[in-house]
């Protein structure tokens, strides 16, 4: 028998391979890479606002993440249901949460993979001027914190069915809404259904985009990471919940 | 080495399975037998803990299969109904990473995966991606990964499902081979694999266990065991009918076939022995009626309608009988 580290690793290892052997992995990547450059010189006027920083290519992250993540993510366990390797998997000598982990890990890495190809984006501005890089680095921090909650999330949905479409839908709404929640014109119809300022603070600090604020600032704030980390930690202990109980 | 006791599972307010208890030891392939959706594959899922049973026991190898499970399912080979595999990988990909969620590695993984590849005749298509290949080599590429650790336990759901005859032939040829030293539950449709590759079987229906012993006596419950068969030509079928039971031979008499070039009828024994006696005196009327006899046996009984007449509804079989007459 392995270590549970070492079953992780081997699943991680088999998603990881699984993404390179088909298409997927490069034409995400390539739509990826696109979006993003398209999003940071031309919607957001990197070269006209003649400021060095990476401000116009970060906050496009959280709606291009809103899309590609879920994206990424819808196969995690719908695919597993479809094909009956599921029971394949789970009936190895290793624990569901062994093999949840290892997927999402496998997942989060190739988002990481994505994100690391960027880095053409940081050459250029450190080529036109001289940005602070310590804060780049702290906004792919949470970029990339931002990129695994959505993840798992989608780990979270895809574990519900077996049809992927289906998955993917359910977790661009829940994203969206994290990203809407803490929006105006969202915390005042929640004000309107319930006097409750409980209920609208816990909402609004559910938003994805507030947690964003301080990393696009490049500040690394322990209650940040903590808000990422735990609802990365929910989600997939959500999707252990779901698969116990529905196997077949 | 598998022991269940009990063994309960519902799905909302269906009952899958009801109180089944068995157990398998070493040496012993346990054929399972019974209709699409009477509990077979319910149950493999139970044993090899990937559903958990809703009441009962189970342990495998000594191992409870919920309270330790990872030691339980390490000694299990598992092939799965429909044979599922990773279609993204290749066939060698996919052994490996089996393989190494069994704990092997480096030489040992290479030489595992080298047997089990050789065991389920996979020379030809090893870099083949498993999303291309045929269903039987799929089939056994899944087998292949079932004993690729070389477990104490095999649990095989349907292996021969989807083979051609030849491939059917090495399947068996394998589980009966591989039966000599180890606990082996396989389920199965097909009747004839029970006789070749069975030490014991096990019918299921409806959730519950209808019959349990070796294919020699399961084939003894049948309702025409120590029948005797007769086809005589030149005789009306009622008349031979009547004779029959006149002389008092059988217990029942039913006419199997009817067409010009003679008739065949089916005499039932008083009793429930299986002895010639019948056949002499069936052949006794013959001779003093005249009779031209082209076929006369004593029949041994069929597992398929053992089968037939333990797992139909009465409804049904009543229905058939009538039918018959």
């Amino acid at each position: 028998m392995n270590s549970a580290f070492g079953n992780v690793k081997t699943i991680t290892k088999r998603e990881l391979t699984a993404y390179f052997a088909s298409p997927v992995a490069y034409v995400f990547i390539v739509i990826f890479l696109l979006l993003a450059g398209f999003f940071t010189f031309n919607a957001g006027y990197f070269f006209e606002r003649n400021q060095a920083n990476l401000e116009s290519f970060f906050q496009w992250h959280p709606w291009l993440y809103l899309f590609l993540v879920p994206a990424v993510g819808m196969r995690l366990w719908s695919e597993e249901r479809r094909m009956g390797t599921m029971e394949l998997l789970l009936t190895m000598p290793i624990t569901a949460w062994q093999a949840i982990v290892g997927k999402f890990l496998a997942s989060w890495a190739f988002l990481a993979l994505a994100l690391v190809c960027t880095f053409p984006v940081v050459m250029t501005v450190n080529y036109l001027g001289n940005p602070d890089n310590g804060v780049i680095f702290g906004q792919y921090v949470g970029s990339f914190l931002m990129a695994g909650a959505y993840l798992a999330i989608t780990s979270m949905t895809s574990a519900l069915t077996r049809n992927q479409v289906i998955s993917f839908i359910l977790s661009v709404v829940i994203c969206l809404f994290l990203i809407l929640s803490g929006w105006p014109p969202v915390t005042d119809m929640i004000s309107r259904v319930t006097e409750s300022q409980l209920v609208l603070e816990t909402v609004a600090a559910l938003s994805v985009m507030t947690h964003f604020e301080s990393f696009r600032r490049g500040i690394i704030d322990t209650r940040d990471v903590v808000f990422y980390g735990g609802l990365i930690v929910f989600c997939l202990f959500t999707t252990a919940v779901i698969i116990r109980n529905r196997r077949a | 080495m598998i022991k269940v006791d009990n063994l309960v599972k519902t799905f909302g307010p269906k009952v899958a399975v009801n109180r089944i208890s068995f157990a398998v030891e070493r040496g012993e392939v346990l054929g399972f037998l019974g209709p699409n959706g009477a509990g077979k594959s319910t149950t493999m899922r139970m044993i090899t803990g990937f559903i958990p049973p809703t009441e009962g026991k189970i342990t495998v190898g000594g191992h409870d299969i919920v309270e330790s499970p990872i030691p339980a399912k390490a000694l299990i080979g598992y092939l799965p109904e429909n044979a599922p595999a990773y279609s993204d990988m290749t066939v060698y990909g996919f052994l490996n990473f089996t393989a190494e969620l069994r704990g092997l590695n480096g030489d040992a993984r290479k030489k595992a995966v080298n047997r089990a590849v050789e065991m389920c005749f996979l020379e030809g298509v090893i870099h083949q991606s498993v999303d291309t290949l045929s269903k039987g080599y799929r089939h056994r590429t899944c087998f292949a990964q079932s004993i690729i650790h070389d477990p104490d336990i095999l649990i095989l759901d349907e292996p021969t499902d989807g083979l051609d005859p030849n491939q059917k032939h090495e399947v068996r040829t394998l589980i009966r081979r591989m039966g000599e030293k180890k606990a082996i539950i396989f389920s199965t449709h097909i009747l004839e694999e029970v006789d070749a590759v069975c030490s014991r079987a096990i019918i299921i229906d409806r959730g519950q266990v209808v019959a349990n012993g070796t294919p020699s006596q399961l084939r003894g419950k049948s309702e025409i065991a120590g029948a005797v068969l007769v086809r005589v030509s030149g005789v009306p079928a009622n008349e031979l009918k009547e004779r029959l039971v006149q002389t008092g031979a059988g217990k029942r008499v039913l006419i199997v076939r009817e067409d010009s070039s003679g008739v065949t009828a089916r005499v039932f024994p008083k009793g429930s022995s299986v002895n010639g006696e019948l056949a002499r005196s069936v052949a006794e009327v013959a001779t003093a009626q005249k009779w031209r006899v082209e076929e006369l046996h004593t029949e041994e009984g069929r597992l398929d309608e053992v089968f037939r007449s333990i797992t139909l509804p009465e409804t049904v079989k009543t229905k058939e009988h009538k039918e018959d007459k």
